[in-house]
């Protein structure tokens, strides 16, 4: 089998405006501080997420990747250039839990459930049904601070996905675990990527984790971020992280990625 | 989707299992401390320190060290305590205080929790008002006693515009200081989620503050507590209820020691046990409940 196409050297996607997007990035702009001293931190992103579509952000620490996320969150606006999510309000997981202390896991849920407009009767049967689906069944009475790093989550994403939105963007939220933990959290969100026929824009530094996990491996350059260049991900599946093409792919990604970090380091 | 060599189906059920694995390894179990060991840790060692006091004030006046209308023996203070209680009136002092304390308190939260609200969200109302809301706290409220004798006169008005003035500030600031400090993660969590303007602050910000809101109570109820007993003790007059201050009044002018002596014993004691009995237990729910260090002891 094919592992992947590598598209589009040059670094600047097409945008074609007739094909439906879950997320149309466009020529976004942002740069912080005041005005005679402001920092650029994203230089003409332009990007599109396809409907259905799993997309990781791959890029150095730094360069922009929790910015960009907040803009499409609608967290923060662009300095130049828009944004559209047709779908609604995006859900947005950070890389801290973000849970709510004072709330049990099961009501956590329920408040987005609720915040969504959802019926009170239909809210719990709704929240339990959420917690199955990330396989944390007995969950629903538990303080979050009960639960540990990995529960802690999948409860987060049970939230997220409980604002049933098409767009569900990702801050990289299994960076703190550990190995095995995140390998099952991979497998859980390819199963309920494949059960709900999200968009998911996926963050990560982790070149193994972006192609373990996407359809489509986006690189930024680091200050300002660009997008640098894109990979298209052919290897079926179910994959593993350990899987042979995985490692290939990644192998020649985290050699462009050393590229551009070091491209910072000559100036 | 093609499936690689090993089997989906087999591979989920080995995940299943090794993710069942993982949550038992990471839960963490609450347990209950048993009756024994509260008994030993929380009220062994007060009951230890009052026995102290007792002792070394007992032996003080064995050694005479001054004399018995200045300091009364231990069981001068029982015996005036026995004979209020015999005489009917113990409860009614008490209760008048702390009714008149808890009705002030209650007013001084409807009024400080609107205002620490305004101070904290409105950038306007915090330049204005923050500044003298952190002054006010540090003046002593007995120093509003004759202006609002003057104002009011001797009335039960006088008493609750003292508490008034020194427990609205420390509700509010305790409400802002519990605003300042919720994590903006959990503010933006709750803007994604669609939490914004009175949705925001009824379901997210308010809830997130309320550790210290809840410690700007027990320092109201403090400043209440305090101010109340300044004002009996300054603005007494038969016309009012006898309450514990106008007692400790009265006592003195008797030069009643033992009378004195019970009266500030007395105040201590519906201090201590009103914050033992409401707020204590309300912090430490509120606390134990998100797992925050302070409720461990
Ligand atoms: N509110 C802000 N004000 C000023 N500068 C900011 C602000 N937010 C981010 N930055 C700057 O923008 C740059 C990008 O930050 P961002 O958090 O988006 O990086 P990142 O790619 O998510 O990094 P990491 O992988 O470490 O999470 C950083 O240099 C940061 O200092
Ligand atoms: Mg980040």
């Amino acid at each position: 089998m094919a592992p992947a196409l590598t598209t589009d050297p040059s670094g600047t996607a097409v945008v074609d405006d007739d094909i439906p997007a879950a997320v149309r990035i466009d020529h976004v702009h942002k740069s912080f501080g005041r005005a005679g001293a402001a920092q650029p931190v994203l230089d003409d992103i332009t990007l599109d997420v396809r409907p259905g579509e799993f997309v990781c952000l791959l890029g150095a620490s730094g360069c922009g990747k929790s910015t960009l996320l907040n803009l499409v969150a609608g967290l923060d606006r662009p300095t130049a250039g828009t944004i559209e999510v047709p779908g609604g309000r995006p859900a947005l997981m950070f890389q801290e839990h973000a849970l709510f202390p004072w709330l049990t896991a099961g009501r956590n849920i329920e408040l987005a459930l609720r915040l969504r407009g959802v019926a009170r009767a239909e809210r719990r049967p709704e929240a339990e049904r959420l917690l199955e689906l990330v396989r944390l069944d007995g969950a629903y009475g538990k303080r979050v601070h009960e639960l540990s790093g990995g529960m802690r989550q999948r409860v987060a994403l049970a939230r997220a996905l409980a604002q049933d939105s098409r767009l569900l963007l990702m801050d990289e939220p299994f960076a703190a675990l550990d190995a095995i933990t995140r390998d099952v959290l991979h497998h859980e969100l390819t199963r309920i990527w494949s059960e709900t026929q999200l968009s998911v824009l996926f963050v990560t530094h982790n070149v193994r984790e972006a192609v373990r996990l996407a359809q489509r491996v986006v690189l930024l350059s680091s200050r300002p971020g660009r997008v640098a260049r894109e990979w298209t991900v052919g290897i079926p599946q179910p994959r593993r992280i350990e899987d042979a093409a995985v490692a290939d792919l990644s192998v020649e990604i985290t050699e462009e990625l050393r590229g551009e970090i070091r491209r910072h380091g000559k100036h | 989707m093609a499936s690689t060599d090993t089997s989906p189906q087999a591979e989920s059920q080995d995940l299943a299992g090794l993710e069942a694995g993982l949550d038992a390894l990471d839960s963490v179990r609450v347990e209950r401390t048993p009756f024994t060991q509260v008994l030993l840790h929380k009220v062994l060692p007060p009951a230890v320190a009052v026995v102290l006091v007792l002792a070394v004030w007992k032996v003080l006046v064995l050694a005479h060290v001054t004399d018995d209308y200045k300091l009364p023996d231990p069981s001068a203070v029982w015996h005036s305590l026995h004979e209020l209680w015999l005489r009917g009136t113990l409860l009614d002092i008490v209760w008048t205080s702390v009714s008149r304390g808890l009705l002030g308190f209650l007013a001084a939260l409807v009024l400080g929790t609107p205002l620490g609200l305004l101070v904290a969200r409105v950038r306007f109302v915090r330049a204005a008002l923050g500044p003298i809301l952190s002054g006010l706290q540090s003046l002593p409220s007995v120093a509003w006693v004759p202006a609002a004798v003057i104002w009011l006169g001797i009335t039960d008005s006088a008493m609750y515009a003292v508490i008034l003035l020194g427990a609205v500030p420390s509700i509010a600031n305790g409400l802002v200081s519990g605003i300042d400090q919720v994590p903006p993660l959990y503010l933006r969590a709750g803007r994604t989620l669609g939490a914004t303007g009175a949705r925001g602050a009824w379901h997210i910000l308010l809830p997130a503050a309320l550790p210290g809101y809840i410690a700007g109570l027990k320092q109201g109820w403090a400043f209440s507590w305090r101010s109340l007993m300044a004002a009996e003790l300054i603005a007494s007059s038969p016309d009012l209820g006898l309450g514990l201050g106008q007692y400790l009044e009265n006592a003195r002018t008797d030069s009643d020691m033992p009378g004195v002596l019970l009266g500030i014993l007395l105040i201590l004691f519906v201090g201590i046990a009103i914050d033992l009995i409401v707020f204590s237990p309300l912090e430490r729910r509120v606390l134990r409940s998100r797992g925050l260090a302070a409720a461990a002891r």
